[in-house]
């Protein structure tokens, strides 16, 4: 079963080495991991996507709780939440492609943010999902390159993640 | 000359400072730290001038930075207390990593102090550089890079903390060579709290109520304790509870001495080379309660086969993630294993709860005192050849069961966990979940060094003494009278048995040639050296060694060559499926 677990750590060096070497030395598995400080600057907020039955879920969270850095976790997906992931692409956009690009971009309610005389680059967000299927809408021989963020997860209604 | 004690009072009167060396032992003062283990080294020259200066921290000079962590690790499982070692940067902290990683595996509380080189040099590849947080970071508790002086004082203190509560583990300071040099103001935080550490100490009590109607309610109960009794120093609390609800128990290598060896109650070892009616009855009870043990792969052999048998389990431990890692567990109780063993106590001796029926229990004491009945721990003794289960026997003997025993790794240390029978916790020492050879002699350091004028026995092999024998210079330099117990068979004797039992008899690099003579390389030391080739030469040469209360007394035993531990469970086998003698090979 796939997990969203959300982590607030202390916002030191090493932080994310302790969380992404607990996870290698176990075993475990990181389908995509983010990490960023939160508006209380000593705090980071990550969200690691995993793998595995609730029993090693239920290890993941319990590994992760003993690292000292560790203050809270909670496994987000659990409860009804709302999942983002953001998408840069690069496409190449001359001829009709150009304006296929742009067709395709406003269906999947996404943005070009950087255009030249042959490319595009497209800021997309989303599911994971949808930019699944919006890499699988466009013409793949046209991606230059593709970057995307890995998943940010949170809690719908009154479930909050705070110290 | 004028003591650091009053240069630094006099420089702390009006806003004075402090460098961070200064600091760093003072820390270690404030903590109260008697002995560190260590090696010096160009990151840590300051701290070693600021140690010179002062005589409250005494330093021991190892001869392998390995040793000093081990030394620490040794004094600190026979004190409860706080070991600290000392190391320079590059070698010296990946020297010690052994020493951290045995520690680590035993949860055994240490601080590690290793310089580094200075900040400015970090990611230069600097002499003597290496990433020390990285490589120590899978294999202790905690770490620290500490890159300004003014964090160094808190974070000596966290380091403390961390390392001592909870479950207990080693933690690691790294310290750069400017930021020793550096000063600030210090003042050492009295207490310190982290937001994100809080280990749970009281157990639910709800959960421990589960737990009693659990073991009311059992036909065939056991206690089953590990290192974390010893831990917690609640030796004594497992003994009254197992004895107010005549319940037998069993120990993991690590909980020898929880519950007296010498006890009816007490069914042995259980694991790999434990006694033949602890994993029966392990394999066969009905309810099961777990006390700081972590149902460790050489205790419950293979996980499958041990859950096929129904048994309700009660786990008790301060490390939510020991629960339910290998086996699934009915009750869980996380809290501190002396705290949950009170409560329980108080339960049944407020009439809250009882034990299980007297019945049910005769009938499974009947039961066990049949498995006992097959004295599996009997070995054919010998005129000829000095067999090792003798020599640990007759110890006992000769120290009254009241020696503190550290050990190396391989047979002889199976053999000691066997033979000796520890009556008492913390006297004894031994790597269990690392199982690093080389850790006997270091350890017997650090035991003697907390324990003066107490008898201090080092069972090893031929092999393992070799991995850390240059301490033997340090043992001289100290004056510590240890006696080293070496069972010399010529081979690697846990390789080689695995060889005949699993790899057609072919002694693939386990038997040594070349040996020296450790009796005279024991002389050469400054010590006392014995080769002991006769069965009938076992116990005199043993009282004479223990008779000699000044002197380090080197034992070559030369023992059985073919001799094999047994009991034993094969790997992948389960608990009720083992050899009992080489019968049944």
């Amino acid at each position: 079963m796939r997990h969203v677990l959300s982590l607030l750590l202390e916002n030191e060096a090493g932080a994310l080495s302790r969380v992404s070497g607990l996870f290698s030395a176990r075993g475990y598995n990181i389908e995509s991991l983010t990490v960023a400080p939160t508006e209380d600057a000593s705090l980071s907020r990550m969200t690691v996507v995993t793998n595995g039955s609730d029993e090693v879920i239920e290890q993941i969270s319990k590994q992760l709780n003993k690292l000292i850095d560790v203050v809270k976790v909670v496994d987000v997906s659990e409860a009804p939440h709302i999942e983002r992931e953001l998408l840069l692409v690069k496409v190449r956009a001359v001829g009709k492609d150009r304006e296929e690009m742009k067709r395709m971009t406003e269906i999947f309610r996404g943005r070009i943010v950087d255009v030249t005389d042959s490319s595009y680059v497209i800021e997309l967000t989303g599911t994971q999902e949808k930019l699944d299927s919006f890499i699988g809408a466009i013409d793949s021989a046209l991606i230059l390159e593709s970057v995307r963020s890995g998943i940010c997860g949170i809690g719908r209604g009154e479930r909050v993640l705070k110290l | 000359m004028v003591t650091s004690s009053f240069v630094c009072n006099r420089r702390l009167g009006a806003g004075m400072t402090l460098t961070g060396a200064e600091i760093v032992v003072r820390c270690l003062q404030e903590e109260k730290v008697d002995y560190v283990f260590g090696y010096p080294g160009g990151s840590v020259l300051y701290l070693y001038d600021e140690l010179f200066k002062q005589d409250r921290v005494r330093h021991v000079l190892v001869r392998h930075e390995q040793a000093a962590v081990h030394a620490a690790d040794g004094y600190a499982r026979v004190t409860a207390r706080v070991g600290v070692a000392l190391v320079t940067s590059g070698p010296g902290a990946t020297n010690a990593v052994t020493g951290i990683a045995t520690a680590y595996m035993d949860s055994i509380p240490l601080v590690v102090i290793s310089g580094q080189v200075p900040t400015a040099a970090i990611g230069m590849d600097a002499f003597q550089e290496v990433d020390t947080v990285g490589i120590t970071r899978p294999c202790v508790k905690h770490n620290f890079l500490v890159k300004d002086v003014r964090d160094l004082a808190t974070t000596l203190k966290k380091a403390f903390l961390i390392a001592s509560t909870g479950r207990p583990g080693p933690v690691l300071v790294d310290i750069p060579k400017d930021v020793t040099a550096q000063r600030c103001e210090f003042v050492y935080p009295k207490d310190i709290s982290l937001r994100s550490y809080n280990p749970v100490i009281k157990g639910h009590s709800g959960q421990i109520r589960k737990a009693l109607q659990l073991l009311h309610g059992a036909r065939r109960p056991l206690i089953y304790f590990g290192g974390g009794v010893v831990l917690a120093d609640a030796a004594e609390k497992l003994t009254k509870l197992t004895r107010l609800l005549n319940l037998p128990c069993a120990g993991t290598l690590m909980g020898l001495g929880s519950y007296p060896g010498t006890d009816r109650q007490f069914l042995g070892m259980l694991g790999m080379h434990g006694s033949y009616e602890a994993n029966m009855a392990m394999h066969y009870c009905d309810v099961l309660l777990a006390v700081g043990a972590r149902f460790d792969d050489r205790v419950i052999g293979n996980t499958a086969h041990f859950m096929q048998e129904p048994r309700k389990i009660i786990h008790v431990d301060i490390d939510p993630s020991s629960i339910s890692k290998r086996v699934k567990v009915d009750v869980p109780i996380v809290g501190c294993v002396g705290d949950v063993l009170d409560d329980m106590i108080s339960m049944l001796e407020s009439g809250g709860s009882t034990g299980p029926g007297k019945d049910a229990l005769d009938a499974w004491w009947r039961q066990i005192e049949e498995w006992r009945g097959r004295n599996c721990m009997s070995y054919k003794n010998s005129d000829e050849v000095i067999k090792p289960q003798y020599v640990i026997e007759k110890l006992w003997e000769v120290t009254g069961g009241d020696a503190f025993v550290a050990t190396d790794v391989g047979q002889h240390q199976m053999w000691a966990a066997q033979y000796y029978k520890f009556d008492k916790p913390r006297r004894w020492a031994t790597s269990g979940g690392l199982g690093t050879m080389g850790f006997g002699l270091p350890a017997a350091m650090g035991i003697q060094l907390a324990h003066p004028g107490k008898p201090v026995a080092c069972i090893t092999g031929e092999g393992s003494i070799q991995m850390c024998i240059q301490e033997l210079s340090t043992c001289k330099q100290y004056r510590l009278p240890i006696k080293i117990l070496s069972l010399n068979n010529r081979y690697l004797g846990m390789v080689r048995q695995w060889q005949q039992i699993f790899h057609g008899n072919r002694y693939s690099e386990s038997y040594m040639d070349s040996l020296p003579d450790f009796a005279k390389l024991a002389e050469a030391y400054g010590h006392v050296g014995l080769q002991i080739t006769k069965p009938g030469d076992v116990e005199g040469a043993l009282r004479e060694a223990f008779a000699r209360k000044n002197d380090l007394v080197f034992l070559d035993f030369q023992i059985d060559q073919t001799e094999n531990v047994f009991p034993m469970i094969q790997g992948g086998k389960g608990l009720n499926d083992m050899i009992l003698s080489a019968e049944d090979l």
